[in-house]
């Protein structure tokens, strides 16, 4: 029996994070306590706002320890919006500060030029190593969207599986290994957005996941 | 390229959705939920709920709706309407909402963008501007946010491309600018007020009040620069479905999302 477990720090979207994995038929737990966490077999990372205080959220639960500790031993995760940006080294975000460290890399602003926060519809361009991956099963390549951000993960180009372009082409989709993480809202992206979640769920609930997924590993 | 969003918004009156909606040939075309199901088919990039409720027993059948709604559709929900503080912008988030829309409060009290945003982040935080042309004919255009609008419009002496800047600065996360001269006649957008709006704040611009056609739409975003379109009549009517709507403007070059 597998165990989502859906991380409440108090995160605006996670409601509805909530539902639309309820929606394809995951079966969740909401939780605020690392001992959950440390014992899941699939961690959900909702997120919005700023990577500062979604750091200090998880601090105060007692999960900036423990997340890092869940992700290296390789069960699947799946971090949404600032849930994927908090993965990294750093962020730039209001001053340089350290974030959870699963992902090399820094959290950098939209380059000026364009109007920023970007809110609204964008295509995902697939690298081409990932363009098979489970994650993506059924979703043709450069599907829209929902992007709400100011900032991006600027991040090695071998766990980068898909690309968006605003201003930048920037890291919309991260796979390490059986770790997963959006830019986007996938719970506000009308079907493909519902679609990536139900792909998300089989493959982080497979038994096998080498066999659906042996090009990416290959490649990471 | 990000796309450009088309948004029906759909009047809401103690959990009926009050306009005629003449599209759905199947289905209670006052049931709200049902509509946004709808609209999310034909490829609506956003909804807006506004309520034009008068008593709080009717707004709390609108967090109903809201729920029910969030429930069945994954694409943005903005709720606008009767919101006058950061209580009432907490029920709406939690039934659902992604973003709360707020006017006369904000002109009313300036302190409620700035502690929306800070209590749930910039994102949620719509401003929506109504604005009049002020201006002699002999002289530069100049606009003022009037609030209360309707009958009951009352002048508030803000210039409209200021307020529109200080609601950025406050927090606002996206601007609704409402021409109140257009507003109704779909003749099409006031194109300068948008233009003007558009080129002075950093966050996106949604066009309301006066669309008519396409055409109205391709104009509010070429011309006006405006980020989205909000429309209620030109769709609810059947006059055109959303799906029209952006082959239309496709063809003429605006980037759309693909269904």
């Amino acid at each position: 029996m597998s165990t989502i477990a859906v991380i409440n720090y108090g995160a605006g979207n996670l409601p509805n994070a909530v539902r639309a994995l309820q929606y394809v038929g995951a079966d969740v737990v909401i939780t605020e306590d690392p001992a959950v966490v440390e014992a899941a077999s699939v961690v959900i990372l909702p997120g919005v706002g700023a990577t500062q205080d979604t750091m200090r959220s998880l601090s105060e639960l007692g999960m900036s320890k423990v997340l890092p500790a869940y992700i290296a031993s390789g069960r699947p995760f799946l971090g949404i919006c600032v849930g994927m940006q908090v993965l990294l080294e750093y962020s730039e975000e209001f001053g340089l500060h350290n974030c959870l460290g699963s992902i090399p890399g820094t959290v950098r602003m939209l380059p000026p030029g364009q109007k920023v926060p970007q809110i609204g519809w964008n295509q995902v361009r697939y690298s081409p190593e990932f363009a098979n991956h489970a994650l993506f099963k059924g979703i043709p390549d450069q599907s829209d969207f929902y992007f709400v951000h100011s900032f991006y993960c600027d991040v090695p180009d071998k766990v980068v599986a898909g690309r968006t372009t605003y201003g930048v082409d920037f890291p919309s989709v991260i796979i390490q290994n059986r770790l997963a993480a959006v830019q986007f809202h996938p719970e506000k992206s009308g079907r493909w957005g519902l679609k990536l979640l139900e792909n998300f769920i089989s493959w982080a609930t497979s038994q096998n996941p080498i066999s659906v997924d042996s090009n990416a590993l290959e490649s990471v | 390229m990000l796309t450009r969003r088309i948004i029906p918004c759909l009047d809401v009156k103690a959990g009926r959705v009050v306009k005629g909606v003449a599209f759905l040939n199947h289905r209670d075309a006052g049931d709200p939920v049902a509509l946004a199901a709808a609209y999310n088919e034909a490829g609506a990039d956003e909804l807006v709920f506004y309520d034009i409720t008068a008593s709080s027993d009717e707004r709390a059948i609108m967090v109903d709706v809201v729920k029910q709604t969030a429930e069945q559709v994954f694409i943005p929900l903005t709720v606008g309407g009767g919101i006058r503080t950061t209580e009432d912008m907490y029920r709406m988030l939690r039934a659902g909402a992604d973003k709360v829309s707020i006017n006369t409060a904000a002109v009313l009290n300036p302190q409620l963008i700035s502690d929306g945003a800070r209590q749930f982040g910039s994102q949620c935080i719509v401003l929506s501007i109504d604005a009049r042309r002020v201006n002699e004919p002999n002289e530069a255009p100049r606009w003022h946010v009037f609030t209360h609008t309707g009958r009951d419009a009352r002048p508030t002496g803000l210039d409209a491309i200021e307020w529109a800047k200080r609601g950025v600065q406050l927090g606002a996360g996206e601007i609704v600018i409402n021409s109140m001269d257009a507003d109704g006649q779909r003749t099409g957008y006031d194109l300068e007020l948008l233009k003007a709006i558009s080129t002075s704040v950093s966050v996106p611009v949604i066009a309301s009040g006066g669309v008519g056609t396409p055409e109205h739409m391709y104009e509010g975003l070429a011309i006006g620069q405006a980020d989205a379109v909000l429309a209620a009549s030109i769709f609810h009517f059947g006059d055109y479905t959303v799906a029209q709507v952006k082959e239309y403007l496709s063809k003429r070059g605006i980037p759309m999302r693909q269904l």
